[in-house]
């Protein structure tokens, strides 16, 4: 157990380190002298001399890497050279936005992802299997800005329903925030809910032909159990699993989504800064999806591996 | 001799699942439509110069968010110019980013992934863990981020979805090569002393086909979502030339006044990334020698 907890630390370390090497290496990309650039387009010296000293610009690159990884060890992803805010604080400020954004898309996802895929399977081969495969390739299909532009279309202008946009913090007012975040967790579940339907129905697709499955059925088990005890049990944890992998087309989808509906969060603080070229958060907001991403694989993996018996039999 | 015997053996193989596979397609109706789909936007963005259409940059201020009319099948934009032949032109700047970029992704990611799981060893354990880091970095805000320190244009928004897939390729790849590697015609052509490089081109490299083959096609669908997204964030194609993903961009600013704007580039990049998808399901499904 332990052994393969460290087994699997020892793979997620070196990744780590070689996306800080790469988010690093970023910086090198700008053409030019990146102290100028990075300090703006006011050319103002004292920011150019800020930058230099900052980032070590007059050492070797690798020196300039040990320093810059130093402050992102101590969590000094740098400061924001827009609003001089640190970019920490700046992320830690949008993230519970995203997370509560990720989070409802997430529920939508499975709502509408999981049990398609079981009616899906167990129909196999009828016009509800048929109809509920288009459904999902569409969804992967469409681009969810589009979708979100559609649904502002219909539902905000021609109905007025919901609003086009805005905030609220779910402490504050409950109610306005879900009002605000349904449209936009909708469309960011969609995609997701395409993928979960058909992972969904290949694994079921598996255990409905397992032993177990023929043998509930043999000794009289109402069909309806045996669907969700006896096959969706087995078939569930595949799909759990799967989910933790999507983390990232998550945190990609969200960038969109929130574009959209300009919802403050994480995704909108990269394009921001992407066009206000502060380029210190657009480092730190990759160097912390990327982080977001192996730490959730990590423990998808450890938990796949404690819930699972056949796995952890072979220790 | 014996070794040219074998030799014989699995390329004859190869034929006749080709041959299978390619009835196994033109049976599978969703790939077909698939097919036909793909076909319809390559020709009509490859004869985009040839239509008698409206010059796509064509300014008129008479004829600034007219609605959809005779004159104008798809009415005119902010500044006047025709949306139908902004369409058309923008099918270009898609397919091409498709396209190009998953060449690239596969051009560099085959190799890449044919050294680590062909060589194996520290190679295999350095490639493996490059692939892992750009793997953890989500696709879409790689791109953004690679687009943004490179600057904002076409090809710069090319390249950067070109990085981003190419891991997937080295990956799957990879395991492929493990897959065959241990086969016995691989043993026995290492036996008979062919190089490395020999047995990497005419054992392993066939037995990779088949699958990049399938992923290259659904990572296009992929790359035109994913171009069409840098666009529309101002980060692929730059104004005044026409792309789908700009022009949505545009038409979030007018949804009340000219809805029309928004309604065709998003319905054009559905279809043309379903065509794909489509396609890509279909190759799996024919290719695939599991499934009888």
């Amino acid at each position: 157990m332990l052994s393969y907890i460290i087994r699997r630390l020892a793979i997620a370390v070196p990744t780590l380190i070689l996306v800080s090497i790469f988010v690093f290496t970023l910086q090198k990309l700008l053409p030019g002298d990146p102290a100028l650039i990075m300090a703006g387009e006011d050319r103002d010296p004292a920011a150019i001399e800020f930058v230099r000293e900052k980032y070590h610009l007059s050492e070797p690159i690798p020196v300039q890497y040990f320093y810059w990884v130093k402050g992102v060890l101590q969590g000094d992803l740098g400061v924001s050279l827009r609003t001089s805010q640190p970019v920490l604080g700046l992320i830690a400020h949008k993230l519970p936005v995203t997370i509560q954004l990720a989070i409802m898309a997430l529920v939508i996802a499975f709502v509408i992802g999981v049990p398609a895929g079981i009616l899906s399977a167990v129909k196999k081969g009828t016009v509800i299997d048929y109809a509920a495969n288009i459904v999902a390739l569409s969804g992967l299909s469409v681009p969810n800005f589009w979708l979100g532009i559609m649904l502002i279309l219909l539902v905000s202008v021609n109905l007025g329903w919901l609003p086009a946009s805005g905030y609220e913090s779910p402490f504050v007012d409950p109610l306005r925030s879900l009002e605000t975040m349904i449209m936009p967790a909708f469309v960011l579940g969609t995609s997701l809910a395409a993928t979960l339907m058909r992972h969904t129905r290949s694994a079921m697709l598996g255990v409905m032909k397992a032993d177990y499955v023929r043998t509930a059925r043999a000794k009289g088990v109402r069909e309806l159990a045996v669907i969700l005890k006896h096959a969706f049990r087995n078939a569930l944890l595949p799909v759990v699993t799967l989910s933790a992998l999507l983390f990232g087309e998550l945190l990609g989808g969200a960038v969109l989504t929130e574009q959209i509906f300009t919802i403050p969060g994480f995704g909108k603080l990269i394009v921001d800064a992407v066009f206000t070229r502060d380029y210190a958060v657009v480092q730190g907001v990759i160097l912390c999806a990327a982080a977001g991403v192996i730490l959730v694989n990590l423990v998808a993996d450890v938990l796949y591996f404690l819930v699972n018996p056949r796995m952890r039999a072979t220790l | 001799m014996s070794a040219i015997t074998e030799a014989a053996l699995p390329v004859a193989g190869a034929q006749r699942s080709g041959s299978r596979a390619w009835k196994k397609l033109k049976a599978n109706r969703s790939a077909l439509v698939g097919f036909v789909m793909v076909a319809f936007f390559v020709a009509v963005a490859l004869l985009a110069p040839v239509l008698p259409i409206d010059d796509p940059a064509a300014t008129s201020w008479s004829a600034v968010r007219k609605a959809p009319s005779l004159a104008h099948l798809m009415g005119t934009d902010e500044i006047g110019r025709d949306v139908f032949s902004r369409m058309i032109w923008g099918a270009r700047a898609s397919l091409i980013a498709g396209v190009i970029s998953v060449v690239m992704a596969v051009a560099l990611g085959v190799p890449f992934g044919l050294i680590a799981g062909y060589f194996g060893g520290w190679i295999d354990q350095v490639i493996s863990r490059v692939t892992d880091a750009m793997l953890a970095m989500p696709f879409l805000i790689l791109a953004i981020a690679l687009a943004a320190f490179l600057g904002p244009s076409l090809t710069n928004a090319m390249i950067a979805i070109g990085l981003s897939a190419m891991p997937i390729f080295i990956r799957l790849t990879r395991g492929q090569v493990l897959s065959v590697k241990t086969e016995d015609y691989v043993e026995g052509a290492r036996a008979v002393g062919l190089t490395d490089f020999a047995i990497i081109l005419r054992y392993i490299l066939p037995n990779v086909f088949a699958p990049v083959l399938v992923q290259a096609t659904l990572t296009i669908a992929t790359a035109i979502i994913l171009e069409a997204a840098l666009s529309f964030l101002g980060l692929g194609q730059q104004p005044p030339a026409p792309s789908w993903g700009s022009m949505l961009n545009v038409a979030k600013n007018f949804l009340t006044q000219a809805p029309w704007m928004a309604w065709w580039p998003g319905a054009a990049i559905f279809l043309v990334v379903l065509g794909f998808n489509l396609l890509g399901d279909g190759l799996r499904d024919a290719l695939d020698p599991r499934e009888t």
